[in-house]
């Protein structure tokens, strides 16, 4: 892909932040409203395909390797089944949650109700949200950027 | 509790588990060098193969084992994910994990000179793990997820010679139809949730009515992982993808095919089990009809299998054409079961079924492998092309033999035992399903004949004068089956008493494992 005018180039740089906190909220918060980490893993990815369209496949690809992008998305993956298997380690069941109640990290147990406002809850939920946008900021953009390199490779040829 | 108690409590997850986080550290590992890289693979998957081991020790010593996902106890109503293990899931276990751990032995020199071996590892092992879980799953929506897994793992993994053509056809072929399957499974799925508000296999099969809804939901169930199991209407995909995968890619595939065929076990005995012997119209009950179907299609599926295999050159799709009218005969099998349901030689035939599950992963594979060295040799895939191989590939050609004989099921191979089974109790069904079954039986002993003297014998070919036999770790993993086959057809009663009749046991008791859910809340 070859890249955009300065006026696409400005408003994809105002856009580009706010993508990537609206992406990391949905993640963050994947335990209390709808969505989690696939879903703001897909928006935050969803941004880096703004760039990708905005500033053109070559440039992305000399400051992004996609060799680590496919390393932190086997990180994103592990870091879910380590968390599943630390479950056997301190409460003795696979997936167990052993963080909930525990007045650690993510550890208080709210009232029964709408608690939409304490973040800090959900045990190990929101760790796991969190390995789930990892793997799926990196999958989704090395797959964007792949194909935008395939297509890109006839015109950078000429 | 001690550590022994605590590590066959926790290896129904483990084994799920460790092939999948070993499939994620793959990337990272073969990133150090390419050597850790397969013996990280093998490591892994034989460690799932002592929990494996563990677990079988266990389920057939005290009965049905559950596991619950992030739970300690079941509390009503039954939401949670679990894991139900019985004799007939640590059966399906065993050989899925045999063959895995035979493919990555053999894919270690067979693909030793190819690119991208990091993503192999990691799709091989997704395989592994798809077929593992659909096997020892107690939750439909879970056998759901876990077949898609498998899905899309294993079209990766066929389009892995993506230079061919057509292996990218056989992937697409292979995608497009089990995609479409998959969500006919869903589909069933939902039907249940909605009638039952339960995804549960246990609770689902205690409280089934067999409405107009369970008809159509039992319908699209069995077309499905029949279609996945290489019945004959829907087979036409895995010709195609047994034969243009590479044949360690073949061996995953082929455990995935069988944890399909599981899944049409543990529908028809255990969600359908209570509502079998009612009768829908004229007096026929369910099991007679849904018996004759499956007996009807199976008899296709070995005629049409052994008439295609007659004619094809290529030999990696001929052992394809073979692969499906070995399907045709456990199928044959379960329908003779279900068919005569409470005879004697239902049992009879249920056993023969079961063990062939085994016979046929060990047969066709090692057939597949032969034919994989013959291709890593000499680059060729068509029979006219090659001949007189005999000559500098002796091992080879044994293994080849072995793996004929067992096939067409010839004494004192494994394959004799299985099918001696078949035959006996479908005669008692029907004479003419067993001649069919037999003369069938002899028409593949005749093709593989044809192969052998193709191959093996015959006048040497100027361009294959300096072939040389097959790298090591490729012989020994043929070496191991066909091991493997001749031990299982000298001591058949070994494998009969202590593995199969426990696992037939397991599927004709299904209030067994109903009770072991929903009796312990």
């Amino acid at each position: 892909m070859t890249e955009m005018t300065r006026i696409v180039k400005t408003i994809a740089n105002i856009l580009f932040p706010f993508t990537m906190i609206f992406g990391l909220y949905i993640i963050t918060h994947g335990h209390l409203t709808p969505g989690g980490g696939f879903q703001g893993g897909a928006v935050i990815a969803s941004g880096c395909a703004l760039l990708l369209v905005t500033y053109g496949s070559r440039w992305v690809l000399t400051r992004i390797k996609e060799k680590r992008l496919a390393a932190f998305e086997s990180m994103g993956a592990i870091g879910f089944i380590t968390i599943a298997l630390l479950g056997i380690v301190f409460s003795m069941v696979f997936f167990g949650n052993f963080l909930a109640g525990s007045n650690l990290l993510f550890g208080n147990v709210p009232a029964t109700g709408s608690t939409l406002a304490d973040l800090n809850t959900g045990g190990v939920l929101p760790l796991m949200n969190f390995a789930v946008g990892v793997k799926v900021i990196a999958g989704l953009f090395v797959i964007i950027l792949i194909m935008s390199y395939a297509s890109s490779i006839k015109e950078w040829g000429q | 509790m001690t550590y022994l108690e605590a590590l066959i409590q926790h290896s129904v997850a483990l084994i799920i588990a460790v092939p999948l986080l070993s499939a994620f550290l793959m990337p990272l590992v073969s990133r150090v060098h390419p050597i850790l890289r397969n013996i990280f693979a093998l490591l892994m998957l034989t460690v799932t193969g002592c929990f494996i081991g563990l677990l079988t020790t266990d389920v057939l010593a005290n009965g049905p084992r559950i596991y619950i996902f992030g739970a300690k106890e079941l509390t009503l109503p039954l939401v949670r994910i679990l894991f139900e293990v019985d004799g007939i899931n640590v059966f399906m276990a065993i050989i899925t994990i045999i063959l895995a751990i035979i493919a990555v032995i053999y894919s270690w020199s067979f693909l030793d000179k190819q690119d991208g071996l990091d993503k192999y590892y990691t799709l091989l092992l997704l395989v592994v793990t798809s077929a593992l879980g659909m096997e020892m799953t107690g939750d439909v929506f879970n056998f759901f997820v876990f077949l898609e897994i498998s899905c899309i793992a294993s079209c990766a993994l066929i389009a892995f010679w993506i230079a061919e053509g057509e292996a990218l056809e056989a992937a697409f072929k292979y995608i497009v139809i089990s995609s479409v399957g998959a969500l006919f499974v869903l589909f069933a799925v939902g039907i249940f949730y909605a009638q039952y508000n339960a995804l549960n296999i246990a609770t689902i099969a205690q409280a089934i009515q067999f409405s107009f809804l369970d008809k159509i939901a039992l319908i699209l169930l069995v077309v499905v992982l029949g279609m996945k199991a290489g019945l004959a209407p829907m087979h036409m995909w895995l010709p195609d993808a047994y034969g243009r995968a590479p044949p360690s890619v073949t061996l995953v595939i082929m455990s995935a095919t069988l944890a399909s065929f599981y899944g049409v076990l543990r529908i028809l005995f255990t969600l359908y089990g209570n509502i079998l012997p009612t009768s829908i119209r004229f007096d026929l009950p369910l099991n007679v009809v849904l018996g004759w179907i499956l007996i009807v299609l199976a008899v296709v599926s070995i005629l049409i299998g052994v008439i295609m295999a007659l004619i094809q050159s290529d030999l990696m799709r001929l052992i394809g054409y073979a692969a499906v009218a070995e399907v045709g005969y456990m199928f044959l099998a379960i329908g003779t079961t279900i068919a005569a349901l409470g005879a004697p030689y239902a049992t009879v035939a249920l056993h023969g079924g079961i063990l062939h599950v085994l016979n046929d992963a060990l047969d066709i594979g090692l057939l597949f492998l032969v034919a994989g060295a013959i291709y890593y040799v000499t680059k060729k895939r068509s029979l006219d092309d090659i001949g007189g191989l005999a000559r500098t590939m002796k091992f080879t050609t044994v293994f080849f033999i072995i793996g004929l004989l067992a096939v067409a099921g010839m004494p004192p191979l494994n394959g004799f035992t299985s099918k001696f089974l078949i035959y006996e109790s479908v005669y008692q069904l029907n004479p003419i399903l067993s001649i069919i079954a037999l003369l069938c039986s002899i028409l593949m002993l005749a093709i593989f004949i044809k192969v052998l003297y193709a191959t093996f014998f015959g006048p040497e070919l100027p361009e294959l004068k300096d072939v040389k036999e097959a790298p090591k770790s490729m012989l020994l993993a043929m070496g191991i089956v066909a091991g493997l086959a001749i031990f299982i057809g000298l001591f058949p009663n070994l494998f009969l008493d202590s593995l199969v009749k426990p696992a037939a046991d397991a599927l004709l008791n299904h209030t067994q494992y109903i009770t072991t859910i929903v009796g312990g809340i």
